[in-house]
């Protein structure tokens, strides 16, 4: 019950966020030069004044500005995002074919990144000052600075070309025809390097997060009584500052989500995946203006949405949170 | 003399500076030590570096100067971090500063606009601005900007909302100061040293951004900058690794300078959170 009234709350939040989203979004598309029917003429190589006009009456373009966006916003609550002008088919339908791997991608790198920041930043504050810790921060602030596509590379020189580990690109082996759990496997191989090479800036992130707040929580009082009670040092780390400590680092990954969508589109280009942000780049060269906006949009979405699975975990760490308030 | 010789005490910041002086140094230079346009040929494609002289990094996939680009390149990474963060700076402190010191519906009103930009990848938007607006240099700087001032509204309305209230802004106010002078005259000296710390934070992301653009092919690719020379050695991968190995390793330097200043700025300006 407390659950669903905090959903019930967050979803009366995000809804003029995406109001206010869809009208920035409007905005930009009126500075576009041409319209949608512009470039679907454009398209089909021919300049016809009639078939234009009919054009735009269909698509609802020749309307004044207010009734154009009453028209968009009534169309994008309908899930109508129109056709791609590069594809020639619904951008829904694109889309929806390309999110399952980009929100496969995106989980697992949040995981790793997540887990491996929890553990090296306890280990971090553990030895708070000496010289782990000091190891650990130049680590954190080099992988910090790196430019994900590069480690994706390097990355790819040294695990695919050099060893032979890994595959290069690509989320299927399709010549070898695996089916059921070989088929899984394969799978998950094919995303080691991409979730690793997209986790690894959050993970430098999640890094120095878990070893200020596990700091800060170790100069609390009852870790002072935990400790005095006679408790073994892991009991106290790992039962009683780690999940105080979990909470900025919840906080924190539901801030990032906005940003580790925007950086599966440079993975997923790195190693050729057929998702969302792929179809992202793909738009941009085609100047696909239609299908991007429909990506954009469907990405706030997702955004939203992984904010708000982030909300019921933090409740649910956190039992004195009011979702009332 | 006192706040130099206390950034002089923290090893890490003078490293991070001695780093961000060598590359302003390679971009004031790249005129006088590569004063052909980089992005003419020099010599045989896929030399590898230290083979031959006049090379010291050797040529890329069509025989262009690989450490010509990266002294030129250092240019570009330069200029968008710098625009990008004047304007980011620029707008998160007018949204901040206004939200912060009239609160109630202005506030609220500009919140909400900041969540939805939060809520937009910013990088996915990028890509928008980019299809609409053109890919020309100068552009991208200023949409890079455009994208990232949600932040630092952020911190700037959250220093706004504390000082508002003290005597010293009361005071102006009962003098009948116009807004505008109590909010950027009074106000915004005594906000600024939090977003002035984060100055560094946006400016490593912009220089980021512009280089994963061009890596993607979507930059102007008219000039020499470090991601669209990776770019490029992605093409030539498995045979001459090197291409793109080097130019990140330059945006790495680079980022890493900015952060490590960033964080010696901080510890100057904020010296109780400085050394915990």
């Amino acid at each position: 019950m407390r659950i669903l009234r905090l959903v019930l709350r967050r979803l009366s939040l995000s809804i003029p966020c995406l109001g206010i989203i869809l009208a920035v979004l409007f905005f930009l598309l009126q500075l576009a030069p041409g319209d949608a029917v512009d470039a679907l003429i454009g398209q089909m190589g021919t300049s016809d004044d009639t078939l234009s006009k009919l054009l735009r009456s269909y698509y609802g373009l020749d309307g004044s500005v207010v009734g154009q966006f009453t028209g968009y916003v009534g169309r994008l609550a309908t899930l109508d995002l129109g056709l791609s002008i590069a594809y020639g088919k619904p951008v829904i339908d694109l889309i929806l074919e390309r999110l399952p791997v980009t929100v496969v991608l995106m989980v697992t790198s949040m995981a790793m990144a997540f887990t491996a920041g929890c553990v090296v930043g306890v280990i971090a504050a553990r030895y708070v000052h000496r010289w782990p810790d000091t190891i650990i921060s130049v680590l954190g602030m080099l992988v910090y600075s790196m430019p994900s596509f590069w480690f994706g590379l390097m990355a790819i020189v040294l695990f695919a070309v050099t060893l032979g580990w890994l595959p290069a690109g690509g989320i299927s082996d399709l010549r070898a025809g695996h089916t059921g759990i070989a088929h899984l496997l394969d799978m998950a191989k094919h995303l080691v390097m991409p979730a690793l090479t997209l986790g690894l800036i959050f993970f430098a992130v999640y890094l120095r997060v878990m070893r200020t707040a596990m700091v800060e929580v170790m100069t609390l009082d009852f870790m002072r009584t935990a400790r005095a009670k006679g408790l073994q040092e892991r009991a106290v780390l790992f039962r009683h500052a780690l999940r105080n400590a979990l909470l900025p680092m919840v906080t924190i990954a539901g801030l990032h989500a906005s940003s580790m969508l925007g950086g599966a589109v440079v993975v997923e280009s790195v190693f050729s995946l057929p998702g969302l942000g792929r179809l992202a780049q793909e738009a941009v060269v085609q100047r696909d203006l239609n299908m991007l906006l429909g990506i954009t949009v469907m990405s706030s979405v997702l955004v939203i949405a992984v904010n708000l699975v982030i909300d019921i975990i933090y409740a649910r760490l956190d039992p004195r949170i009011d979702v009332g308030a | 003399m006192g706040a130099l010789r206390r950034y002089a005490s923290s090893t890490a910041a003078v490293i991070g500076l001695v780093l961000l002086l060598v590359v302003i140094a390679m971009a004031a230079s790249a005129g006088w030590l590569f004063p052909e346009d980089p992005l003419s040929l020099a010599g045989a494609p896929l030399t590898p570096p230290f083979t031959e002289e006049g090379l010291p990094l050797g040529t890329d996939s069509v025989g262009r100067d690989i450490a010509a680009q990266i002294f030129h390149g250092a240019r570009v990474s330069l200029l968008v971090g710098v625009v990008a963060t004047g304007i980011a700076i620029g707008i998160g402190i007018l949204v901040g500063a206004v939200s912060g010191y009239f609160g109630g519906a202005v506030d609220a009103a500009l919140m909400r606009l900041t969540e939805a930009f939060q809520t937009v990848p910013s990088f996915i938007l990028l890509l928008m601005l980019v299809v609409i607006f053109g890919s020309e240099v100068t552009t991208l700087a200023l949409v890079i900007g455009a994208v990232s001032w949600t932040a630092p509204a952020r911190l700037t309305r959250a220093e706004f909302l504390t000082l508002r209230s003290r005597d010293f802004v009361l005071s102006c106010r009962t003098l009948g100061m116009p807004h505008a002078r109590i909010i950027f005259l009074e106000i915004l000296p005594s906000a600024l040293p939090p977003v002035i710390v984060y100055v560094s934070v946006v400016m490593a992301l912009a220089i980021l951004q512009e280089s994963a653009l061009a890596f993607l092919g979507l930059s102007d690719p008219n000039i020499a900058s470090w991601g669209n020379l990776i770019g490029d050695g992605r093409r030539v991968l498995r045979s001459a690794w090197y291409v793109a190995a080097l130019p990140g390793l330059a945006i790495i330097v680079t980022v890493l300078a900015i952060s490590l200043v960033g964080q010696g700025v901080n510890d100057l300006l904020n010296p109780r959170l400085g050394r915990r």
